[in-house]
């Protein structure tokens, strides 16, 4: 499966690579994480107790409150964060707080991302592709 | 504005804007003329604050908003602060934040209920509020236009008078795409949270805009506060639709595109139980009772007071209101009434914004009861092990020293 691409209808930030976490399973980094322990903590997530730092965690659709819009901003300050983020669905919150930390997201494909990517799997996330793509490597 | 003629931060401002609204597919942009900000400081952190200050220094005329701009629940109640052990730094750096806002001309409403107590939107009003059950309501039952805007967006907003024009400024964006039947009759404003907590996992994406068939009576205004405040927040839902009741459904044909056959869900009272037992599962007795998320109005402030008179809370008891509502609870003696029997009135905080897992910590709080369907889905993030129960039923453990009555176990 090495070498497969899934192009996504928009995207942001810089080109990242690194291991996926995935899950079918949505995201809000109020309602999901423990930011300072830089895990998942909502004990319902898919994730839960997994750390997040450095990781490109791959999901269904973002989920919850408009806090994301900072909190990705203060991640990145702090310098505990994901990777990227790649999603099937993604709300505003998620796109304006992508915009105001500079961080990489990609969203929207012709397939359930989710179960297109291995858990674990080293992957490439160009959101400056035309189109943005995930590709695993 | 790109050029920079009106200063770097409303340069910054507009660059924001056209970022997130090339990514959402804007073809351009529309007046709005208010916009409500969520900014406390456990998510805007150091960094966050440091990020607002940096602002600050700009002369005035630079860093003024252009229209009406308000903030959404603080994270604390400099009132309260000690009794709930929040520690000196928290409030040094809402300390701060309130500056640095009020150096933007941001007025400090602190509130997440201004639909109910500010300036409610007139339908067809373009607006760019934060915090989303402010958003679900002013766009479902008062009929205005808005997204989830996060801080830096209604920010930007305040600054430039206009956002983005996608999603629920858009007519097309706001017809049903989800018929939902219900079967069941939602009594208590818990058990409206819990409809809007299921249609909301229903749902399940910031795209869908669910339709209520089958409401019985016409929802007052805290239990649709309640609903749409945990569709929001289980689904990420911004607009619904109840056929008869909300101002673009008053006909059920007003619901639906032309031409298609929606997919239809039904709801009926096993969902209730099922989704309350949910939370319920293995909980004896709870450490405290909150009810807050959204801010409680003077009437579920009065409602309170009256359950509570002649009773005691054996544990910690709080009601969380706005600024605005607050002084009325004192002058009409309702906070008097809570506090003599042990509860603890909080205003312009939100429990879930306000550093909840410090005070878990520092407070030895771990099972927490409330009525508030979207605190019970945020709260378990922080640590915390929820239940959702009644208002009488949340009062009936507070008094009991925190034991749950059979009825509610599951």
């Amino acid at each position: 499966m090495s070498g497969k691409i899934f192009y996504a209808a928009a995207g942001m930030g810089r080109k990242v690579r690194a291991k996926a976490l995935v899950a079918s399973d949505g995201f809000s980094a109020r309602y999901d994480l423990d930011r300072v322990r830089s895990v998942f903590s909502r004990p319902e997530h898919k994730l839960a107790g997994q750390t997040y730092h450095g990781r490109v965690l791959v999901l269904d659709a973002a989920k919850g409150g408009v806090a994301t819009a900072w909190m990705l901003h203060e991640m990145r300050a702090r310098g505990v964060m994901p990777a990227a983020l790649v999603l099937n669905r993604v709300n505003p919150i998620m796109v304006q707080g992508a915009a105001l930390a500079d961080f990489t997201m990609i969203s929207g494909f012709d397939c359930d991302i989710t179960k297109a990517i291995a858990y674990g799997a080293e992957v490439e996330v160009d959101p400056s592709g035309e189109p943005p793509f995930i590709r695993l490597v | 504005m790109r050029r920079g003629e009106f200063g770097p931060l409303r340069q910054w401002a507009i660059e924001h804007q056209i970022k997130v609204g090339n990514y959402l597919g804007a073809a351009d942009f529309v007046p709005v003329t208010q916009a409500h900000i969520m900014a406390d400081t456990e998510s805007l952190g150091r960094a966050g604050v440091e990020w607002l200050e940096s602002w600050t220094r700009l002369p005035r005329e630079a860093r003024q908003v252009r229209i009406p701009t308000i903030t959404d629940p603080r994270g604390t109640d400099f009132a309260q602060a000690q009794k709930l052990k929040q520690q000196s730094w928290m409030l040094d750096l809402e300390r701060r934040a309130i500056a640095a806002f009020e150096a933007f001309g941001v007025l400090m409403t602190d509130t997440c209920i201004n639909y109910q107590t500010i300036m409610p939107p007139v339908r067809g009003e373009h607006v760019a509020y934060g915090d989303t059950g402010v958003v679900i309501y002013s766009n479902s039952v008062c009929g205005a236009r808005s997204n989830f805007e996060g801080g830096p967006s209604a920010l930007s907003a305040g600054l430039t008078g206009r956002t983005p024009r996608y999603g629920y400024h858009l007519d097309g964006q706001r017809r049903a795409t989800l018929v939902v039947e219900l079967s069941a009759k939602p009594c208590e404003l818990s058990d409206w949270g819990a409809l809007g907590g299921i249609v909301g996992r229903l749902a399940g994406d910031y795209s869908q805009v669910p339709a209520l068939v089958g409401v019985e009576h016409v929802p007052g205004p805290d239990e649709l506060k309640h609903f749409g405040a945990a569709m929001a927040s289980f689904g990420s839902v911004a607009l619904f639709h109840i056929a008869g009741v909300t101002p673009e459904a008053m006909q059920f044909a007003d619901l639906l595109p032309q031409g298609s056959t929606l997919p239809r869900r039904a709801i009926g009272e096993a969902d209730f139980r099922a989704f309350q037992a949910r939370y319920a599962r293995d909980i004896g007795a709870v450490d405290l009772v909150v009810f807050s998320a959204p801010q409680l109005s003077l009437m579920e402030m009065r409602t309170l007071a009256g359950l509570l008179d002649g009773r005691s809370a054996e544990i910690p008891l709080f009601a969380v209101t706005s600024p605005q509502v607050k002084p009325d609870c004192d002058r009409l003696g309702l906070t008097a009434r809570i506090e003599a029997a042990g509860g603890t009135v909080l205003s312009g905080m939100c429990f879930y914004q306000s550093y909840a897992r410090e005070m878990a910590e520092a407070n030895g709080w771990h099972r927490l009861a409330t009525n508030s369907a979207k605190l019970v889905n945020i709260i378990g993030g922080y640590g915390y092990r929820p239940v959702l129960l009644s208002m009488e039923q949340c009062i009936e453990a507070a008094c009991a020293g925190g034991k749950l009555a059979a009825r509610t176990q599951s």
